[in-house]
Protein backbone atom coordinates (compact mmCIF):
# COMPACT_ATOMS: atom_id res chain seq x y z
CA UNK A 1 0.00 0.00 0.00
CA UNK A 2 1.49 3.28 -1.17
CA UNK A 3 1.48 5.50 1.88
CA UNK A 4 -0.92 8.21 2.20
CA UNK A 5 1.21 11.51 1.49
CA UNK A 6 -0.52 13.62 4.65
CA UNK A 7 -0.89 10.57 6.52
CA UNK A 8 2.95 9.83 5.91
CA UNK A 9 3.96 13.14 7.43
CA UNK A 10 2.12 12.96 10.21
CA UNK A 11 3.17 9.81 11.20
CA UNK A 12 6.70 11.02 11.00
CA UNK A 13 6.25 14.29 12.75
CA UNK A 14 4.45 12.26 15.63
CA UNK A 15 7.50 9.47 15.33
CA UNK A 16 10.22 12.60 15.51
CA UNK A 17 8.26 14.28 18.80
CA UNK A 18 8.31 11.05 20.58
CA UNK A 19 12.24 10.62 19.86
CA UNK A 20 12.67 14.34 21.16
CA UNK A 21 10.54 14.44 24.34
CA UNK A 22 12.67 11.06 25.33
CA UNK A 23 16.01 12.31 24.02
CA UNK A 24 15.93 15.64 24.97
CA UNK A 25 16.06 15.87 28.61
CA UNK A 26 18.50 12.84 28.49
CA UNK A 27 21.01 14.38 26.42
CA UNK A 28 20.64 17.59 28.15
CA UNK A 29 21.38 15.86 31.83
CA UNK A 30 24.62 14.29 30.19
CA UNK A 31 25.30 17.96 28.73
CA UNK A 32 24.60 19.82 32.33
CA UNK A 33 26.51 17.07 34.01
CA UNK A 34 29.75 18.11 32.44
CA UNK A 35 28.82 21.69 31.90
CA UNK A 36 30.89 24.38 34.39
CA UNK A 37 27.40 26.50 34.66
CA UNK A 38 24.78 24.73 33.26
CA UNK A 39 22.49 28.51 33.25
CA UNK A 40 25.07 29.61 31.50
CA UNK A 41 25.28 26.70 28.77
CA UNK A 42 28.11 25.32 27.00
CA UNK A 43 30.00 28.98 26.97
CA UNK A 44 31.22 28.55 30.60
CA UNK A 45 33.15 25.50 29.41
CA UNK A 46 33.34 21.53 29.84
CA UNK A 47 34.20 20.35 33.51
CA UNK A 48 35.12 17.42 34.66
CA UNK A 49 34.26 18.99 38.52
CA UNK A 50 30.85 17.98 39.32
CA UNK A 51 31.68 14.12 38.11
CA UNK A 52 34.36 14.56 41.08
CA UNK A 53 32.07 15.92 43.61
CA UNK A 54 29.69 13.37 43.27
CA UNK A 55 32.26 10.51 43.45
CA UNK A 56 33.10 12.10 46.24
CA UNK A 57 29.90 12.53 47.63
CA UNK A 58 28.27 9.25 46.65
CA UNK A 59 30.64 6.75 45.69
CA UNK A 60 29.60 4.04 48.30
CA UNK A 61 26.00 4.47 46.91
CA UNK A 62 27.46 3.29 43.12
CA UNK A 63 29.78 0.36 45.09
CA UNK A 64 26.44 -0.73 46.92
CA UNK A 65 24.45 -0.82 43.92
CA UNK A 66 26.86 -2.86 41.91
CA UNK A 67 27.57 -5.10 44.87
CA UNK A 68 23.45 -5.33 45.73
CA UNK A 69 22.90 -5.85 42.01
CA UNK A 70 25.40 -8.97 41.54
CA UNK A 71 24.04 -10.52 44.72
CA UNK A 72 20.61 -10.13 43.13
CA UNK A 73 21.92 -12.19 39.73
CA UNK A 74 23.69 -14.15 42.37
CA UNK A 75 20.35 -15.62 44.28
CA UNK A 76 18.42 -15.14 41.57
CA UNK A 77 20.72 -18.04 39.19
CA UNK A 78 20.68 -20.72 41.77
CA UNK A 79 17.16 -20.42 42.98
CA UNK A 80 15.38 -19.45 39.45
CA UNK A 81 17.56 -21.98 36.73
CA UNK A 82 16.40 -24.79 38.46
CA UNK A 83 12.84 -23.95 39.37
CA UNK A 84 12.72 -22.54 36.01
CA UNK A 85 13.51 -26.30 34.87
CA UNK A 86 11.29 -27.87 37.31
CA UNK A 87 8.40 -25.41 36.21
CA UNK A 88 8.69 -26.30 32.60
CA UNK A 89 9.62 -29.88 32.64
CA UNK A 90 6.26 -30.53 33.57
CA UNK A 91 3.50 -28.03 32.95
CA UNK A 92 0.64 -28.79 35.10
CA UNK A 93 -1.82 -27.33 37.48
CA UNK A 94 0.69 -27.12 40.36
CA UNK A 95 3.69 -25.77 38.11
CA UNK A 96 1.26 -22.98 36.43
CA UNK A 97 0.42 -21.97 40.99
CA UNK A 98 3.61 -21.93 41.61
CA UNK A 99 4.83 -19.64 38.58
CA UNK A 100 1.80 -17.41 39.32
CA UNK A 101 2.72 -16.66 42.77
CA UNK A 102 6.06 -16.19 41.65
CA UNK A 103 5.33 -13.57 39.00
CA UNK A 104 3.35 -12.01 41.53
CA UNK A 105 5.48 -9.48 43.02
CA UNK A 106 5.98 -8.00 39.42
CA UNK A 107 2.57 -6.57 39.21
CA UNK A 108 2.09 -5.59 42.92
CA UNK A 109 3.69 -2.43 43.39
CA UNK A 110 7.41 -2.18 44.60
CA UNK A 111 5.95 0.24 47.52
CA UNK A 112 2.95 -2.01 48.90
CA UNK A 113 5.90 -5.07 49.00
CA UNK A 114 8.64 -2.93 50.75
CA UNK A 115 5.52 -2.14 53.25
CA UNK A 116 4.67 -5.89 53.79
CA UNK A 117 8.43 -6.65 54.12
CA UNK A 118 8.95 -3.63 56.47
CA UNK A 119 6.32 -4.82 58.80
CA UNK A 120 7.36 -8.13 58.67
CA UNK A 121 11.05 -8.06 59.11
CA UNK A 122 11.01 -4.38 60.30
CA UNK A 123 11.87 -5.98 64.03
CA UNK A 124 14.90 -7.85 63.23
CA UNK A 125 17.24 -5.27 63.13
CA UNK A 126 20.75 -6.37 62.50
CA UNK A 127 18.70 -7.57 59.56
CA UNK A 128 16.36 -4.84 58.80
CA UNK A 129 20.20 -2.59 58.97
CA UNK A 130 22.19 -4.47 56.50
CA UNK A 131 22.10 -4.30 52.65
CA UNK A 132 20.66 -8.00 52.80
CA UNK A 133 17.14 -6.41 53.55
CA UNK A 134 17.64 -4.35 50.30
CA UNK A 135 18.97 -7.78 48.43
CA UNK A 136 15.89 -9.83 49.70
CA UNK A 137 13.64 -6.77 48.26
CA UNK A 138 15.50 -6.93 45.04
CA UNK A 139 15.38 -10.75 44.94
CA UNK A 140 11.89 -10.61 45.06
CA UNK A 141 10.78 -8.16 42.65
CA UNK A 142 13.60 -9.55 40.01
CA UNK A 143 12.87 -13.58 40.13
CA UNK A 144 10.24 -13.68 37.71
CA UNK A 145 12.04 -12.27 35.20
CA UNK A 146 15.10 -14.87 35.40
CA UNK A 147 12.01 -17.93 35.64
CA UNK A 148 10.64 -16.25 32.36
CA UNK A 149 13.35 -16.16 30.82
CA UNK A 150 14.89 -19.29 31.39
CA UNK A 151 11.20 -20.98 31.30
CA UNK A 152 10.99 -19.97 27.76
CA UNK A 153 14.37 -20.72 26.23
CA UNK A 154 13.57 -24.22 27.97
CA UNK A 155 9.73 -24.37 26.12
CA UNK A 156 11.63 -23.05 22.45
CA UNK A 157 14.02 -25.87 22.01
CA UNK A 158 12.19 -29.24 23.04
CA UNK A 159 14.97 -29.60 26.49
CA UNK A 160 12.80 -32.82 26.90
CA UNK A 161 13.86 -34.96 24.11
CA UNK A 162 17.81 -34.51 24.70
CA UNK A 163 16.90 -34.93 27.55
CA UNK A 164 15.50 -38.07 27.26
CA UNK A 165 18.64 -38.87 24.95
CA UNK A 166 20.89 -37.94 27.41
CA UNK A 167 19.02 -40.36 30.04
CA UNK A 168 19.25 -43.60 27.71
CA UNK A 169 23.00 -43.04 27.71
CA UNK A 170 22.69 -43.25 31.39
CA UNK A 171 23.16 -39.52 32.51
CA UNK A 172 21.77 -39.05 36.18
CA UNK A 173 18.91 -36.36 36.67
CA UNK A 174 21.68 -34.01 38.17
CA UNK A 175 24.34 -34.58 35.23
CA UNK A 176 21.13 -34.16 32.80
CA UNK A 177 20.28 -30.64 34.49
CA UNK A 178 24.40 -29.34 33.96
CA UNK A 179 25.26 -31.11 31.25
CA UNK A 180 21.78 -30.45 28.78
CA UNK A 181 19.68 -28.38 30.35
CA UNK A 182 21.81 -25.81 30.99
CA UNK A 183 24.21 -25.35 28.18
CA UNK A 184 20.54 -24.95 26.00
CA UNK A 185 19.24 -22.79 27.90
CA UNK A 186 22.56 -20.03 28.33
CA UNK A 187 20.77 -17.60 25.69
CA UNK A 188 17.50 -17.29 28.42
CA UNK A 189 19.84 -17.38 31.26
CA UNK A 190 22.23 -14.40 29.70
CA UNK A 191 18.85 -12.33 28.77
CA UNK A 192 17.48 -13.30 32.34
CA UNK A 193 20.49 -12.21 33.71
CA UNK A 194 21.03 -8.75 32.05
CA UNK A 195 17.29 -8.29 32.85
CA UNK A 196 18.23 -8.91 36.54
CA UNK A 197 21.01 -6.96 36.78
CA UNK A 198 19.43 -3.81 34.73
CA UNK A 199 16.45 -3.62 36.86
CA UNK A 200 18.14 -3.94 40.07
CA UNK A 201 20.76 -1.13 39.92
CA UNK A 202 17.83 1.00 38.94
CA UNK A 203 15.46 -0.34 41.72
CA UNK A 204 14.01 2.95 43.71
CA UNK A 205 10.28 2.19 44.63
CA UNK A 206 10.96 -0.58 47.17
CA UNK A 207 14.67 0.05 48.02
CA UNK A 208 13.53 3.95 49.11
CA UNK A 209 11.68 2.22 51.68
CA UNK A 210 13.97 -0.47 52.85
CA UNK A 211 17.22 1.60 52.68
CA UNK A 212 18.97 3.28 55.84
CA UNK A 213 21.20 6.17 56.21
CA UNK A 214 24.25 3.44 56.16
CA UNK A 215 22.49 1.11 52.88
CA UNK A 216 22.27 3.65 50.23
CA UNK A 217 22.22 2.81 46.55
CA UNK A 218 22.70 4.75 43.36
CA UNK A 219 18.79 5.42 42.34
CA UNK A 220 18.37 6.35 46.22
CA UNK A 221 21.20 9.05 46.24
CA UNK A 222 19.70 10.33 42.76
CA UNK A 223 16.66 10.98 44.59
CA UNK A 224 18.57 12.76 47.27
CA UNK A 225 20.95 14.53 44.79
CA UNK A 226 17.68 16.03 42.76
CA UNK A 227 16.24 17.05 46.43
CA UNK A 228 18.99 19.11 47.83
CA UNK A 229 22.15 19.14 45.18
CA UNK A 230 22.76 21.72 42.26
CA UNK A 231 21.56 21.09 38.57
CA UNK A 232 24.81 20.55 37.52
CA UNK A 233 25.56 17.65 40.53
CA UNK A 234 22.58 15.94 39.84
CA UNK A 235 23.04 15.77 36.30
CA UNK A 236 26.86 14.34 36.89
CA UNK A 237 25.47 11.85 39.15
CA UNK A 238 22.99 10.84 36.52
CA UNK A 239 25.37 10.61 33.51
CA UNK A 240 27.05 8.35 35.83
CA UNK A 241 24.22 5.88 36.40
CA UNK A 242 23.60 6.50 32.28
CA UNK A 243 27.14 5.14 32.20
CA UNK A 244 26.48 2.22 34.27
CA UNK A 245 23.08 0.87 32.78
CA UNK A 246 23.25 2.06 28.65
CA UNK A 247 25.74 -0.48 28.02
CA UNK A 248 23.55 -3.14 30.12
CA UNK A 249 20.58 -1.71 27.83
CA UNK A 250 21.96 -1.80 24.91
CA UNK A 251 23.57 -5.49 25.66
CA UNK A 252 19.68 -6.53 26.78
CA UNK A 253 18.40 -5.51 22.91
CA UNK A 254 20.93 -7.61 21.45
CA UNK A 255 20.60 -10.54 22.97
CA UNK A 256 17.20 -9.87 23.65
CA UNK A 257 16.11 -10.13 20.28
CA UNK A 258 17.49 -13.57 20.23
CA UNK A 259 15.33 -14.91 22.55
CA UNK A 260 11.84 -16.43 21.27
CA UNK A 261 8.93 -12.97 21.14
CA UNK A 262 6.46 -13.36 23.70
CA UNK A 263 8.68 -14.96 26.91
CA UNK A 264 5.53 -15.32 29.35
CA UNK A 265 3.83 -17.75 26.86
CA UNK A 266 6.98 -19.72 28.21
CA UNK A 267 5.67 -23.37 30.17
CA UNK A 268 2.26 -22.31 29.62
CA UNK A 269 0.33 -25.27 28.09
CA UNK B 1 11.96 -40.40 35.12
CA UNK B 2 11.25 -40.74 39.01
CA UNK B 3 14.59 -39.40 40.21
CA UNK B 4 13.91 -36.26 38.26
CA UNK B 5 10.66 -35.90 39.39
CA UNK B 6 13.02 -36.08 43.14
CA UNK B 7 15.42 -33.46 41.47
CA UNK B 8 12.22 -30.99 40.93
CA UNK B 9 10.98 -31.49 44.01
CA UNK B 10 14.44 -30.83 45.51
CA UNK B 11 14.87 -27.36 43.01
CA UNK B 12 11.49 -26.43 43.60
CA UNK B 13 11.97 -26.51 47.55
CA UNK B 14 14.50 -23.16 48.15
CA UNK B 15 12.39 -21.06 45.41
CA UNK B 16 9.34 -21.77 47.84
CA UNK B 17 10.88 -21.26 50.94
CA UNK B 18 12.07 -17.81 49.18
CA UNK B 19 8.44 -17.35 48.72
CA UNK B 20 6.87 -17.94 51.36
CA UNK B 21 9.54 -16.27 53.79
CA UNK B 22 9.09 -12.84 52.09
CA UNK B 23 6.34 -13.10 49.79
CA UNK B 24 3.76 -14.79 51.75
CA UNK B 25 3.85 -13.90 54.87
CA UNK B 26 5.30 -10.05 54.88
CA UNK B 27 1.39 -9.86 52.31
CA UNK B 28 0.15 -11.91 55.47
CA UNK B 29 1.06 -9.63 57.64
CA UNK B 30 0.01 -6.46 55.59
CA UNK B 31 -3.32 -7.88 55.66
CA UNK B 32 -3.76 -8.17 59.82
CA UNK B 33 -2.00 -4.82 60.15
CA UNK B 34 -4.18 -2.80 58.24
CA UNK B 35 -7.07 -4.52 60.27
CA UNK B 36 -5.21 -3.68 63.31
CA UNK B 37 -5.98 -0.11 63.33
CA UNK B 38 -8.38 1.55 65.52
CA UNK B 39 -11.19 0.52 62.37
CA UNK B 40 -10.11 -2.91 63.13
CA UNK B 41 -11.34 -4.64 60.03
CA UNK B 42 -13.43 -1.86 58.75
CA UNK B 43 -10.35 -0.23 57.62
CA UNK B 44 -10.74 -1.20 54.06
CA UNK B 45 -14.40 0.81 54.74
CA UNK B 46 -12.92 3.75 56.70
CA UNK B 47 -10.55 4.70 53.54
CA UNK B 48 -13.45 4.86 51.44
CA UNK B 49 -15.47 6.76 54.10
CA UNK B 50 -12.15 9.41 54.13
CA UNK B 51 -13.28 11.70 50.97
CA UNK B 52 -9.90 12.70 50.54
CA UNK B 53 -8.61 9.29 49.95
CA UNK B 54 -11.39 8.60 47.73
CA UNK B 55 -10.11 11.67 45.92
CA UNK B 56 -6.71 10.28 45.91
CA UNK B 57 -8.18 7.54 44.19
CA UNK B 58 -9.81 8.25 41.35
CA UNK B 59 -7.40 11.24 40.84
CA UNK B 60 -4.56 8.06 40.11
CA UNK B 61 -7.23 6.02 38.38
CA UNK B 62 -7.65 8.88 35.97
CA UNK B 63 -4.30 9.85 35.87
CA UNK B 64 -3.17 6.28 34.62
CA UNK B 65 -6.16 5.45 32.27
CA UNK B 66 -5.65 9.20 30.51
CA UNK B 67 -1.56 8.13 30.64
CA UNK B 68 -2.37 4.81 29.08
CA UNK B 69 -4.78 6.19 26.34
CA UNK B 70 -2.21 8.86 25.42
CA UNK B 71 0.57 6.41 25.31
CA UNK B 72 -1.37 3.91 22.91
CA UNK B 73 -2.48 6.53 20.81
CA UNK B 74 1.10 7.70 20.37
CA UNK B 75 2.54 4.17 20.33
CA UNK B 76 0.22 2.79 17.82
CA UNK B 77 1.10 5.93 15.20
CA UNK B 78 4.71 5.55 15.44
CA UNK B 79 4.73 1.82 16.03
CA UNK B 80 2.86 1.22 12.66
CA UNK B 81 5.03 4.21 10.91
CA UNK B 82 8.35 2.17 11.91
CA UNK B 83 7.23 -1.13 10.94
CA UNK B 84 5.74 -0.05 7.32
CA UNK B 85 8.41 2.28 6.54
CA UNK B 86 12.40 1.67 5.97
CA UNK B 87 14.60 4.40 5.58
CA UNK B 88 18.17 5.37 6.86
CA UNK B 89 18.65 5.81 10.24
CA UNK B 90 15.54 3.51 11.16
CA UNK B 91 17.48 1.74 13.18
CA UNK B 92 18.95 4.28 14.98
CA UNK B 93 15.81 6.08 15.96
CA UNK B 94 13.80 3.00 17.26
CA UNK B 95 17.31 2.60 20.14
CA UNK B 96 16.64 5.52 20.49
CA UNK B 97 12.85 5.68 21.28
CA UNK B 98 13.38 2.71 23.17
CA UNK B 99 16.97 3.13 25.17
CA UNK B 100 15.07 4.95 28.15
CA UNK B 101 13.59 1.56 28.74
CA UNK B 102 15.12 1.06 31.73
CA UNK B 103 15.52 5.01 33.35
CA UNK B 104 13.69 4.38 36.72
CA UNK B 105 10.94 6.44 38.32
CA UNK B 106 13.58 8.85 39.93
CA UNK B 107 15.55 9.73 36.61
CA UNK B 108 12.34 9.97 34.84
CA UNK B 109 11.60 12.70 37.35
CA UNK B 110 14.57 14.42 36.53
CA UNK B 111 14.05 14.22 32.94
CA UNK B 112 10.80 16.07 33.32
CA UNK B 113 12.42 18.67 35.49
CA UNK B 114 14.93 19.06 32.87
CA UNK B 115 12.15 19.22 30.33
CA UNK B 116 9.39 21.40 31.90
CA UNK B 117 10.62 22.26 35.49
CA UNK B 118 11.98 26.12 37.16
CA UNK B 119 15.09 25.87 35.06
CA UNK B 120 13.38 23.79 32.15
CA UNK B 121 14.04 23.42 27.96
CA UNK B 122 10.63 24.37 27.52
CA UNK B 123 10.66 27.53 29.82
CA UNK B 124 13.97 28.92 28.19
CA UNK B 125 12.06 27.95 24.67
CA UNK B 126 8.41 29.94 25.41
CA UNK B 127 10.41 32.43 27.44
CA UNK B 128 12.92 33.31 23.39
CA UNK B 129 9.58 33.41 22.02
CA UNK B 130 8.68 36.36 24.44
CA UNK B 131 5.91 34.07 26.45
CA UNK B 132 5.54 33.06 29.78
CA UNK B 133 8.00 30.59 30.95
CA UNK B 134 5.93 26.98 30.79
CA UNK B 135 6.38 25.17 33.73
CA UNK B 136 4.29 22.52 34.72
CA UNK B 137 7.01 19.74 35.79
CA UNK B 138 6.09 20.10 39.53
CA UNK B 139 2.26 19.29 39.27
CA UNK B 140 0.04 16.70 37.78
CA UNK B 141 0.76 17.54 34.18
CA UNK B 142 4.39 16.58 35.29
CA UNK B 143 3.37 13.70 36.25
CA UNK B 144 1.18 12.84 33.37
CA UNK B 145 4.15 13.76 31.55
CA UNK B 146 6.52 11.79 33.46
CA UNK B 147 4.23 8.43 33.19
CA UNK B 148 4.42 8.90 29.71
CA UNK B 149 8.00 9.21 29.24
CA UNK B 150 8.10 6.17 31.07
CA UNK B 151 5.60 4.22 29.41
CA UNK B 152 6.08 5.12 25.90
CA UNK B 153 9.35 2.93 25.54
CA UNK B 154 7.61 -0.41 26.92
CA UNK B 155 4.42 0.37 24.73
CA UNK B 156 6.47 0.69 21.80
CA UNK B 157 8.35 -2.51 21.93
CA UNK B 158 5.03 -4.33 22.15
CA UNK B 159 3.47 -2.58 19.40
CA UNK B 160 6.88 -2.90 16.87
CA UNK B 161 6.81 -6.46 17.53
CA UNK B 162 2.98 -6.48 17.34
CA UNK B 163 2.90 -3.61 13.57
CA UNK B 164 5.28 -6.15 12.48
CA UNK B 165 3.66 -9.12 11.80
CA UNK B 166 0.64 -7.55 10.37
CA UNK B 167 0.40 -9.41 7.44
CA UNK B 168 0.04 -6.19 4.58
CA UNK B 169 -1.59 -7.98 2.08
CA UNK B 170 -5.33 -7.79 4.23
CA UNK B 171 -5.12 -4.27 4.45
CA UNK B 172 -4.79 -4.40 0.65
CA UNK B 173 -7.46 -6.73 0.11
CA UNK B 174 -9.89 -4.47 2.42
CA UNK B 175 -8.19 -0.91 0.09
CA UNK B 176 -9.13 -2.96 -2.92
CA UNK B 177 -12.57 -4.01 -2.12
CA UNK B 178 -13.41 0.02 -1.43
CA UNK B 179 -12.89 0.13 1.90
CA UNK B 180 -11.58 3.79 2.89
CA UNK B 181 -8.40 4.53 4.88
CA UNK B 182 -10.12 4.75 7.86
CA UNK B 183 -12.11 2.12 7.57
CA UNK B 184 -9.00 -0.10 7.14
CA UNK B 185 -7.46 1.23 10.20
CA UNK B 186 -10.26 0.44 11.95
CA UNK B 187 -11.33 -2.62 10.91
CA UNK B 188 -8.27 -4.39 9.77
CA UNK B 189 -5.07 -2.18 11.70
CA UNK B 190 -6.66 -2.04 14.66
CA UNK B 191 -8.16 -5.45 15.57
CA UNK B 192 -4.79 -7.14 14.33
CA UNK B 193 -3.15 -4.75 16.86
CA UNK B 194 -5.71 -5.52 19.61
CA UNK B 195 -3.45 -8.26 21.58
CA UNK B 196 -0.76 -6.25 21.48
CA UNK B 197 -2.85 -3.18 22.57
CA UNK B 198 -5.00 -4.43 25.31
CA UNK B 199 -1.31 -6.32 26.89
CA UNK B 200 0.50 -2.48 26.77
CA UNK B 201 -2.51 -0.48 27.71
CA UNK B 202 -2.60 -3.07 31.18
CA UNK B 203 0.98 -2.57 31.41
CA UNK B 204 1.32 0.98 31.29
CA UNK B 205 -1.96 1.25 33.35
CA UNK B 206 -0.29 -0.79 36.14
CA UNK B 207 2.73 1.29 36.49
CA UNK B 208 1.16 4.45 36.37
CA UNK B 209 -0.85 3.58 39.35
CA UNK B 210 1.97 2.24 41.52
CA UNK B 211 4.90 4.68 40.23
CA UNK B 212 6.29 6.32 43.39
CA UNK B 213 10.03 7.47 42.11
CA UNK B 214 8.31 9.70 39.52
CA UNK B 215 5.74 11.85 42.13
CA UNK B 216 8.58 11.20 44.72
CA UNK B 217 11.31 13.46 42.35
CA UNK B 218 8.54 15.87 41.49
CA UNK B 219 6.66 16.84 43.88
CA UNK B 220 5.68 15.52 47.40
CA UNK B 221 2.36 17.52 47.19
CA UNK B 222 1.06 15.89 43.97
CA UNK B 223 -1.99 13.58 45.75
CA UNK B 224 -1.78 10.45 43.71
CA UNK B 225 -2.00 6.85 45.71
CA UNK B 226 1.70 5.98 45.67
CA UNK B 227 2.38 9.20 47.99
CA UNK B 228 -0.26 9.17 50.06
CA UNK B 229 0.96 5.76 50.76
CA UNK B 230 4.00 6.90 51.54
CA UNK B 231 3.03 9.98 53.85
CA UNK B 232 0.78 7.95 55.96
CA UNK B 233 3.31 5.06 56.58
CA UNK B 234 6.43 7.29 57.08
CA UNK B 235 5.01 10.72 57.87
CA UNK B 236 2.27 9.95 60.03
CA UNK B 237 2.70 6.85 61.18
CA UNK B 238 -0.30 5.48 59.76
CA UNK B 239 0.10 1.87 59.22
CA UNK B 240 -3.21 0.58 58.76
CA UNK B 241 -4.75 3.14 56.73
CA UNK B 242 -1.14 3.05 54.16
CA UNK B 243 -1.48 -1.12 54.75
CA UNK B 244 -4.48 -1.13 53.31
CA UNK B 245 -4.58 1.59 50.90
CA UNK B 246 -1.39 -0.90 49.57
CA UNK B 247 -3.64 -3.74 49.50
CA UNK B 248 -6.06 -1.78 47.49
CA UNK B 249 -3.20 -0.42 45.05
CA UNK B 250 -1.71 -3.75 44.58
CA UNK B 251 -5.40 -5.23 44.12
CA UNK B 252 -6.09 -3.16 41.49
CA UNK B 253 -2.57 -3.88 39.22
CA UNK B 254 -2.36 -7.42 39.94
CA UNK B 255 -6.36 -7.42 38.65
CA UNK B 256 -5.82 -5.54 35.91
CA UNK B 257 -3.00 -7.31 34.45
CA UNK B 258 -4.46 -10.48 35.53
CA UNK B 259 -7.82 -9.77 33.25
CA UNK B 260 -5.85 -8.64 30.33
CA UNK B 261 -3.73 -11.15 30.56
CA UNK B 262 -5.99 -13.61 30.32
CA UNK B 263 -7.73 -11.57 27.59
CA UNK B 264 -4.58 -10.89 25.36
CA UNK B 265 -2.63 -14.26 26.35
CA UNK B 266 1.05 -12.22 27.74
CA UNK B 267 1.92 -10.99 29.95
CA UNK B 268 4.79 -9.03 29.81
CA UNK B 269 5.70 -6.88 33.18
CA UNK B 270 5.90 -4.13 34.50
CA UNK B 271 8.70 -2.39 35.99
CA UNK B 272 9.93 0.62 37.78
Amino acid sequence: MIPHRLTFVLQLLVTLACAAFLLVPALASMLAGVTANYFQGLRSGLTLRWIGEVLALYSGTIGLSIAIALGTLGVTLVLGVPAAWALARKPSRLSRLVEEVVTLPVAIPGLALALALILAYGGFRAFRMSPLFILVGHVLYTLPFMLRAVMAVLAAVDVKALEEGAASLGASPLQRFFHVVVPNAKGGILAGALMVVTLSIGEFNLTWMLHTPLTKTLPVGLADSYASMRLEIASAYTLIFFVLIVPLLVALQMFGRALPAAPAKGGRP
Amino acid sequence: MRSADRLAVLFLAPLFAFAAAFFVLPLAELVLVAGSGPNGAFEYLAILANPRHVQTLVATLALSAGVSVATLALGTVVALFLARTRFAGRALLVSALTLPLAFPGVVVGFMIILLAGRQGLLGAFTQSLGMDRLVFAYSMAGLFAGYLYFSLPRVLVTLMAAAEKLDPALEEAARSLGASRLAVLRDVTLPGLSPALIASGAIAFATAMGAFGTAFTLATRIDVLAMTIYTEFTLNANFATASALSLALGLITWGVLALTRNMAGTGVAAAG
